[in-house]
Order: structure tokens, then sequence, then C-alpha cells
């Protein structure tokens, strides 16, 4: 007994006691009745959590009470978040808090920001998976109650910009015990049916308790599942939710979903009207260009150069036949001279020549044999008597030597 | 025809608009663009008038067949 007794100094059990403490609770939430509280001039608050049967002692300090967005009261039910440990110079135990939050109302905040960061951690929100919206729908699909503000306003607005653009509405309660359960049914139903380009889901303003379905799982996930384009518009411009953060779209109103998805019938005429005249007028531009080209292509001395190479090649050719005749006359001339003395020397060779001179040939006919000497011819014989000028045809009578 | 949509038709007459802006296309390219503008006009300027304005409600029978049924507003 006395080998094992180990006698602690006060601060050495009381260091061990907050390690105890400390490794037992970490980080815990406690929820009770503010009392006793006090901010002291450093920054730092000091306070005690109640309920019926115990008291705690809390202490949170300036770096982490600056974030509180309201002012605690003793009295005020809250939720401190925290580690306990031991104050060792008073030898109390207590708790550290790093976050309070006022009950009820704080309650949800808690669920919600617990669910939020644990959709985050698994993707939910993640920027690179969200689907475009589609400019001009023709089908929009509306998950929201069919007597609420946010129907009204989204009509409103379509009869305003444009008139032909369909509508479908799944009713459904926004609000509520299962809200949450039909919001997300709705969603699965316009995947199933198919037929919408982009699904709108939203509800007006309320409170934190009314906006809720909008903030649990069920509608996350099927808001998160859609293959269908999903824009959440729900509460007013401050308010958050997290099938805001889920869709592939926030809008901050109904309103303003509505003016999103429906664009302006007239803008959108006169944008197109304005694209065709642009579009008109410039190929026209192109056209009447292209015609001055040509037109003074056509005038240009490229094209008309052949033409005076082809006068100037016929000219040319003018020139050489006239050359060409001038020169052949010449040469006709000079064998004209020639051919007369030639035919002079001819001359006096003719038989024809001699016949001139009172000479006559007499041919045997039929087959016209020139006769040489009497011997041919027997009286009766037909002849043929050529003179200088004419022949005559005669018979013999009588031959002799 | 599926596939086109108004926003692309749009984006694809600007290019176009812009393209023969530029003037640089041939003539042939040129025509090729404007007739494909005009067909593309003609698309958009339909697809304004196409749908109807409905306002109806989707409701999915107990068979899972789903029907529509007009809207009437304030029918609390």
């Amino acid at each position: 007994m006395e080998r094992n007794k180990h006698i602690y100094t006060v601060s050495e059990l009381t260091r061990e006691a907050r390690i105890l403490f400390e490794s037992a609770f970490p980080a815990v939430w406690v929820e009770g009745e503010i009392s006793n509280f006090s901010a002291h001039s450093s920054g730092h608050m000091y306070f005690s959590m109640k309920d019926e049967n115990a008291v705690l002692n809390c202490a949170m300090f300036k770096a982490e009470n600056q974030h509180l967005k309201f002012a605690p009261k003793d009295g005020m039910q809250v939720l401190c978040f925290g580690r306990v440990s031991i104050y060792d110079k008073q030898g109390k135990y207590q708790l550290y808090a790093q976050a309070m939050e006022p009950k009820g109302l704080g309650a949800l905040q808690l669920a919600f920001q617990q669910l939020k960061e644990r959709l985050q951690k698994e993707g939910l929100f993640d920027a690179a998976r969200k689907k475009p919206i589609p400019f001009l729908p023709q089908r929009i699909g509306v998950v929201t109650s069919p007597t609420g503000a946010a129907i009204r306003d989204i009509l409103n607005i379509s009869s305003r910009r444009y008139q032909n653009i369909e509508i479908i509405i799944l009713p459904v309660r926004v609000q509520g015990e299962g809200a949450s359960q039909e919001i997300a049914n709705a969603v699965t139903e316009f995947n199933e049916y198919g037929k919408v380009d982009v699904i709108l889901v939203t509800r007006g303003g309320g409170s934190l308790e009314d906006l809720w379905a909008f903030n649990e799982e069920p509608t996350a996930r099927a808001i998160y599942d859609s293959k269908i384009p999903v824009i959440s518009a729900v509460g007013h411009e401050v308010d958050f939710t997290i099938s805001d953060f889920v869709a592939d779209f926030r809008a901050p109103t109904p309103s303003a979903a509505a003016e999103l998805l429906i664009p302006e019938k007239e803008k959108l005429i006169s944008k197109l009207e304005t694209i065709y005249i642009r579009m008109t007028n410039s190929f026209l531009h192109k056209v009447n260009m292209l015609k001055q080209q040509l037109g003074r292509l056509k005038e240009s001395y490229v094209l008309r150069q052949p033409m005076n190479l082809v006068l100037q090649m016929k000219q040319r050719l003018d020139d050489l036949a006239h050359t060409l005749v001038v020169g052949m006359d010449h040469i006709i001339k000079l064998n004209k001279e020639e051919l007369k003395t030639v035919v002079g020397k001819l001359e006096a060779l003719s038989p024809l020549a001699v016949l001139s001179r009172g000479y006559s040939i007499t041919f045997k006919l039929p087959d016209a044999k020139i006769v040489r000497a009497i011997k041919a011819l027997r009286p009766g014989d037909k002849v043929k008597t050529k003179l200088s000028r004419g022949e005559f045809i005669s018979v013999v009578e009588k031959t002799g030597d | 025809m599926a596939e086109q949509n108004f926003e692309k038709s749009l984006d694809r007459l600007e290019k176009i608009v812009s393209e023969l802006e530029n003037g640089k296309l041939s003539l042939d390219e040129a025509l090729k663009c404007y007739e494909e503008g005009i067909k593309l006009v003609q698309f958009c300027s339909k697809k304004l008038e196409a749908a109807q304005k409905k306002v109806e409600i989707l409701v999915k029978t107990p068979s899972g067949k789903f029907q529509l049924k007009p809207f009437e507003e304030n029918a609390d």
C-alpha cells in the first residue's frame, strides 16, 4: 500500500483532471439557459448555462464571440458548442464556447449548416455539373403552390413579356411536414414527364421555418438528380436555401426567375429584324461591289487591247496584200514582154504562117490524115482543105501527077 | 431540326452577319451565307410564334400516366 501511494500536488491533480476533461469533451454541443452573463471589458464573455438540476460555467473569448450575430442575455435559451476544460486557478471545470446559437431558430440554422456542409462535401453544389439554362424555353415546368404569390408573379410576367409560352404547374405544398418530399416528387415527375425544357422550383417570401422545405435533403437530392435544368427561386433576395445551392441556377425571387426564363418577345423580334436588315444590306453591298468591279474590268485597257491588236494585224495584212498585188503585176508585165518575143519567134515556124502566104493543107476524110502525095487519093474521096482563114470540103474528081 | 434551337440560331446569325459585313467572302460563299441566314431568320420567327399561351396543371394518374388540366388561378 505504502509503495503504491502517490501524492499529487494540487497542480498535478488539476492538470491531470484537465487532460481527462479535455480528451473526454473536445467538441460538444450543450443546450441550456444563460445566467450570470457578464461581458468583460477585455471583450471576453463569462456566464453560466443551467437547467432544472445543474449549472455549467462557461467562457467565450473575444476571438469567438465577435462573430455572434446576437447579444446573449440572461434567461435566453441557447445552444453552445465548445470544449470542456478546467480553469486551474479556481479549480472549476467549464465550457470554453466557440459558437452559440439561440435555440429554435438556431437549431434550424445548425441543421442548415450541417446539411450544407455534408452535401457540399458530396459534390452536390459543384459548379462543373451545373447545366446551362435554355434560352427561350418552349415549356416551363413550375413546382410551387398553385395559390401562392410566386405563381401569380410568374404568370404576370409571362403575359407581359411573351404571350405564347407554355407553363405547366405541378402543384405542391411548399411548407409544413412532408412539403420537401412533395417538392422532390414533383421534380422527379417532371423528369418522367420529360416535356418541359426547364424546371422552376419556387415559392414566395416567408420566415426561415416557412422556407424550410427547400432546406431539406429530399428536395436537394431530387434537384441534384434532375436531368432537366432546375432554377431555384425561394423567398426574397436575402434568403439562401439548400435548393439554391444545388440548383443549376439561383434566382433571387420568383419574378426574377420568370424574367430570366421568359425573354421579351418584342426585343427578340426587333433583334431578328436588325440582323435581317444588316445581313441583306451587306449581301447587296457585296453584289454591288462585284458588279462595279466587273464594270471597271470591262472598260479596262487589258480587255480592250485584243481589239487593238486585231485592228493592227488587219492593217498589216492589208499592207502585205497590197505589196503582193503590186509585185505580182510587175512580174506579170515583165513576163508578158518576154512572151511576145518568144511568140514572134514561134510564129515564124508555125504552119499557119505558111498558110497565110497562100498555101493550104489538105486532109483526107474521114480520118483527117494530111495528104502529102497524090497517090493517097482516088477520085470520089472526100477531102478537107484548110486555108489561112477558114476551110472547105470537096470531092476529088480526077487525080494525076 | 430537333437539334436546332433559337439561341444557337441567333448566335449563328450574328456570325453570318459579321462575316458578310467583313466582306472577305467570295460571291459563292456570300450567297451560301445569305441563304443560310434567311433560313435561320425564318426559323427564329417561326419559333417565336410557335407555342400557344397555355397554363396547365400536370396530374399523375394512379396508373402512372400524365394528364394536363387547365389551370385556374385563385382556385383556392
